[in-house]
This record gives structure tokens, C-alpha cells and sequence, in this order.
């Protein structure tokens, strides 16, 4: 079976994850759409997840599939509490723009 | 350049575009299809590299579950263009600062560091197959996995509590 880094090279996999990485921490930075900014964790996380598998590849080892895995369950959760609590902050305030939750700020 | 390559290259172009059309794009809706597109071009990733299992998991999970709860709520919150409320232009320069600062630090870290060259090897054996990764997520991984399903539920739990209307209290 031949490896497919011998085309390409882990080294543009590297470069891939971390444009990627910063495009989500652009739209974390950028947005205030709280919607968007959840958006933008989700391309972090794959950003991560793309190098995982990449280095999966690598090594020829099967752990890094299986950590991609684990964090895709976290992924979910996270994905489905978080949008829980846009949907009740929605209902309180009649907007998502995050500049609104200043509640806490002393 | 061979064909490997060559799709590569054209996955990566889809999905850097793709990430930045969902920041850029007014409409929520526009952002979620944008990301569903992105998604699908990191499961051609996972195909290029040979991990189908995770490439059927990722669709499934990514542009199946995740995406359509997305697009619900978008949907409940009815949201438009009319909700957008812009950032003062000092916050956006200072991201787009920051975003190319991050970039440029990081890629030239992974320049400058010590080089992986050479071939790979491949030693044929197989990795990850679903034979495989069921073995080893069933033996070595058996007590993770559990605990993954024990956070499912909880998350599950949660979620319908959070989203539960409150009564009004005197």
C-alpha cells in the first residue's frame, strides 16, 4: 500500500490546519453573532482534527483516529448545550450579539 | 504535479475559501450552507488519506447532526441581516491584525523548524480500517468510550433542561 504523504507531504497538512486554525480564530475575533463565533469553534476543531488524522497517517498508528473520535462526542455536546443556551438567551434578551451578555461584568 | 497533489490542492482551496465565506457572509443561513461545504471538503481529506471510517463518521456527524441543529436553530431564532449589528471598524482592524499576525508567526514556526523530509513509509500494514479501529476503541479505548456515552447523555440531559421554558415567578 503506498502512503499518500509521499505526494503530498505532512508539511502542507501543517500549513492546511493552521490557516484553517486562524480562520476561526478570525471569526471568533470578528463577528458578534454568537451563532457565527460557534461557527468558527467548529472550524478550530477541525482544524485540529484534520492534523490528527493527518499525523495518524504519519505514524501509522490508529490513535490519533481514535482521539479524533473522542473529541468529535465532545464536539457534539458542546454543539448542542451551546445552542441550548443561545436559544434561552434569545428568549431573554431578543438577540444573540454577544456585546449584550455584559450582565456579569462588575 | 501528480493527481494526488493536484486534489489536494483544490480541497484546501475549497476549504479555506469556504471558512472564510461563512465570517464574511450576512446571512447566517449563507454562513451554515458555506460550512456544511467546508465539512464536506475536510471528509475529502480524511478520504485522501485513506480514513474512510472517519470520512463517513465526520459527514454524518458534521454536516448531518451538527449542521441541521444549526440550521434549526437558525430557523427558531429567525434571524436575517436585520440582526446583524457590526463591530466599530477599530475591533475589525484590530482582528484582521490579529489574524494575520497568528498566521504569519505560526507558518514561519513551521518553516523554520526542522523540516520533515523524506519518504514515508508504508509498511502496508493496516490502521484504519473499521476492523481495526473497532478493536482497538472496543479494548484499549473501552473505558473512554463508555465515559464518551456517559457525556452524550448528560449533554442530552442538559440541553432539554436548558431549553425547557421557565414559569413565570411572582
Amino acid at each position: 500500500m503506498e502512503n499518500v504523504l509521499n505526494h503530498i507531504g505532512i508539511e502542507n497538512y501543517i500549513f492546511l490546519s493552521v490557516v484553517l486554525f486562524c480562520v476561526g480564530i478570525f471569526g471568533v475575533l470578528y463577528r458578534r453573532n454568537a451563532i457565527i463565533v460557534f461557527m468558527s469553534i467548529e472550524i478550530m476543531l477541525n482544524a485540529v482534527n484534520l492534523l490528527f488524522v493527518a499525523f495518524s497517517t504519519y505514524h501509522q498508528d490508529a490513535q490519533g483516529q481514535v482521539f479524533v473520535f473522542f473529541s468529535m462526542a465532545v464536539a457534539a455536546a458542546e454543539v448542542a448545550v451551546g445552542l441550548a443556551i443561545l436559544v434561552s438567551i434569545f428568549r431573554n434578551l431578543g438577540s444573540i450579539s454577544i456585546d449584550n451578555l455584559k450582565n456579569l461584568k462588575g | 504535479m501528480s493527481g494526488i497533489l493536484i486534489t489536494f490542492c483544490v480541497l484546501a482551496f475549497i476549504t479555506v475559501l469556504t471558512a472564510f465565506l461563512t465570517i464574511f457572509s450576512r446571512n447566517p443561513i449563507h454562513s451554515a450552507i458555506y460550512l456544511v461545504i467546508c465539512f464536506f471538503s475536510i471528509a475529502g481529506h480524511y478520504f485522501l488519506l485513506n480514513s474512510q471510517f472517519l470520512a463517513v463518521v465526520h459527514i454524518i456527524v458534521y454536516s448531518g447532526a451538527i449542521m441541521i441543529l444549526f440550521l434549526f436553530t437558525i430557523m427558531l431564532m429567525n434571524l436575517n441581516e436585520r440582526h446583524e449589528v457590526h463591530r466599530p471598524r477599530i475591533t475589525r482592524l484590530g482582528a484582521i491584525v490579529s489574524f494575520v499576525l497568528v498566521c504569519v508567526v505560526l507558518i514561519a514556526i513551521f518553516i523554520n523548524s526542522k523540516p520533515i523530509v523524506g519518504e514515508y513509509d508504508a509498511t502496508g500494514e493496516d490502521f484504519q480500517s473499521i476492523n481495526v479501529l473497532g478493536k482497538i476503541l472496543l479494548n484499549e479505548y473501552m473505558v473512554p468510550f463508555e465515559f464518551a456515552s456517559i457525556l452524550l447523555l448528560v449533554a442530552m440531559i442538559g440541553t432539554v433542561l436548558l431549553s425547557k421554558k421557565e414559569k413565570l415567578k411572582k
